[in-house]
C-alpha cells in the first residue's frame, strides 16, 4: 500500500520549517511522522539507518541544533525551527570532514552500517570537548554500537580527527 | 510504526490540564517521548492525542530557593547532567544523570517524563526517595505536593490523576555532614538494580543521625526501605558499619526483586545487599571528604 493510500483524509498535518545541512527546507508533516522516515523517504538521505529502532544502537543517529539524537524515535515535527545535520551535509563543498578523513586514514569501519552515526556522535562530542581523555570518549560514544570493528579502530579514529582539528583551531 | 494521532499542543499547565480532563484516557502527556514513542511503536499502547507540553513555559529551570532545589519537570537529562547550581548542591544526582541511557536518550528525555512513565528500570525515582524529594502535580486551578514515597504505585504507575501535570520536583538539599551515593548494577544501558543511601552524621561525628536508604529496577517500582534504615541510623559509626551487610539481606528482600533474563531473584538480592554496602561506604567517604 502506498503511503498517499494510508494517509487518512482527516489527517492533521503540521507545516514547519527547518535547515537541513545548511539549506532552508519548508514542508507538512503528520504527527505520526518519524524524523528518520522524513529523512529516508522522504528526503531522499539515507545516511542514516534504521537498526535497532529502540535508540540503543546509535545507526540512526543526526544532528539537531549540534547535537545527537535517534531520528528513529523522534517526531519529526520536533525539528521546527531547528538545525538539522545528515552524514550527508558534514562534507564540505566535497571536501571530506577531518573525522570522515580519519575514519578513511584509521580504518574506522568495516562493513560501514554504523559509521554515518559513528561520525555524527564524534562529531557532538568534539564540538562540545575538543580534547576528550580517552575514557569520556568510550562514555560519550558507549551508545554508538558497531559489530564488527571492536572499537579500537574506531577510538583511534576520533582521537587522530581530534588532534586535527585542534591544530587547526590553533 | 506509528499508528496515526492528533497532536495537541497548549502553552499553559492550565490547557495541558483541561485538555487531559477532556481527552481522558483516549490522550497523553508527551514530552521528550524517550519512553512513549517506543511503547507506542510497539503497539503496546495508542492513544488518539499527544498533548505535547514543550511549549509550556517555566517548566525547565533550575533553580536553589533557600535550602530547596526546584527542577522543571521538562528538564531533560543533559541539562541536569551539565547543570553548574546541580554539580554544587546536589553532585549525586548529576552523576546518576550522566549515566542515564545513552547521550541521545540524554539530550531529549526529561526527568518529569521519566518520572511519570515509572518504567521500573529507572535511576531517578530511587535516588529523589533517598533524597527526600517532593513531586509537584497541578491541574488547572489547584496543585499538591507528592512526597517521594507515595508517588510511585506500581510499574508504569505513579499516583498522579489522569489530568494532572507533574510540575517540579524538589529536592532538600543534603544538609552539613552528610553523604549521598547512588550505585546501579546491570547490562548494558538497563539497570537491573538500583540502590541509593543518604546518610546524616552527628556533629560529634560519633554516630549516624539518619538513613534513608531506596531501591529500585529488581522489582516494579522504587520504594524506600525503613526497616534497613534502622540498621544504620542512630547507630555508631562502627556499628553501622558492622550493621550495613543486614541492612543489605533486608533492603534485599524489600526490593521485591523479579527473575528475568537480567537475573534471578536471589541473584538480584544479593546484587542490592553489594550495592548497598558500596553505597554506603561511598556516602561515608563523602562525609570524611568534607571534614579534613
Amino acid at each position: 500500500m502506498s503511503k498517499a493510500m494510508l494517509r487518512r483524509a482527516d489527517a492533521q498535518t503540521i507545516a514547519i520549517s527547518f535547515t537541513l545541512n545548511g539549506r532552508h527546507q519548508e514542508l507538512a508533516v503528520e504527527p505520526n511522522e518519524l524524523l528518520l522516515d522524513l529523512v529516508r523517504e522522504r528526503l531522499g538521505l539515507t545516511g542514516a539507518k534504521r537498526s535497532c529502532d529502540v535508540e540503543v544502537c546509535g545507526a540512526c543517529t543526526l544532528l539537531v541544533d549540534g547535537r545527537p539524537v535517534s531520528a528513529c524515535t523522534t517526531l519529526a515535527f520536533e525539528v521546527r525551527g531547528r538545525s538539522v545535520m545528515t552524514i550527508e551535509g558534514l562534507a564540505d563543498n566535497g571536501k571530506l570532514h577531518p573525522l570522515q578523513e580519519a575514519f578513511i586514514e584509521h580504518g574506522g569501519f568495516q562493513c560501514g552500517f554504523c559509521t554515518p552515526g559513528m561520525i555524527l556522535a564524534a562529531k557532538a562530542l568534539l564540538d562540545e570537548n575538543p580534547n576528550p581523555t580517552e575514557d569520556e570518549l568510550k562514555h560519550f560514544m558507549h551508545g554508538n554500537i558497531c559489530r564488527c570493528t571492536g572499537y579500537k579502530k574506531i577510538i583511534e579514529s576520533i582521537m587522530a580527527a581530534a588532534k586535527v582539528m585542534r591544530e587547526k583551531r590553533a | 510504526m506509528l499508528r496515526p494521532f492528533r497532536l495537541e499542543e497548549p502553552e499553559t499547565v492550565k490547557e495541558v490540564s483541561e485538555l487531559l480532563g477532556r481527552f481522558g484516557e483516549t490522550a497523553k502527556v508527551y514530552a521528550g517521548g524517550t519512553e512513549l514513542l517506543l511503547a507506542m511503536k510497539e503497539g503496546l499502547v495508542h492513544y488518539e492525542r499527544l498533548v505535547n507540553v514543550k511549549n509550556v513555559k517555566g517548566l525547565n529551570d533550575v533553580t536553589l530557593d533557600d535550602s530547596m532545589m526546584r527542577i522543571g519537570a521538562l528538564c531533560t537529562h543533559h541539562q541536569l547532567e551539565t547543570s553548574p547550581l546541580l554539580q554544587q548542591k546536589l553532585a549525586a544526582l548529576v552523576r546518576l544523570e550522566q549515566n542515564v541511557a545513552n547521550v541521545r536518550v540524554r539530550q531529549v528525555g526529561t526527568l518529569g517524563g521519566n518520572l511519570c512513565f515509572a518504567e521500573p528500570h529507572a535511576d531517578p525515582g530511587i535516588l529523589l526517595l533517598a533524597l527526600g524529594a517532593t513531586m509537584v502535580a497541578q491541574r488547572a486551578n489547584s496543585k499538591r505536593e507528592i512526597p517521594a514515597e507515595q508517588f510511585f504505585v506500581d510499574a508504569y504507575e505513579t499516583c498522579v490523576e489522569a489530568d494532572e501535570v507533574l510540575t517540579e520536583i524538589q529536592v532538600p538539599v543534603p544538609v552539613r555532614n552528610s553523604g549521598v551515593s547512588y550505585l546501579k548494577f546491570g547490562y548494558l544501558e538497563r539497570p537491573s538494580v538500583g540502590v541509593a543511601v543518604a546518610l546524616q552524621v552527628r556533629d560529634d561525628g560519633t554516630s549516624i543521625l539518619d538513613t534513608r536508604i531506596a531501591v529500585g529496577c529488581a522489582g516494579p517500582a522504587p520504594k524506600r526501605v525503613r526497616e534497613a534504615e534502622e540498621q544504620l541510623s542512630g547507630k555508631s559509626l562502627d556499628e553501622a558499619t558492622k550493621n550495613v551487610s543486614k541492612a543489605g539481606e533486608i533492603a534485599g528482600r524489600a526490593a521485591q526483586a523479579i527473575s528475568d533474563l537480567h537475573g534471578s531473584q536471589e541473584y538480584k538480592e544479593h546484587i542490592v545487599g553489594v550495592l548497598l554496602k558500596r553505597a554506603f561506604q561511598n556516602a561515608l567517604s563523602q562525609y570524611r571528604a568534607v571534614q579534613r
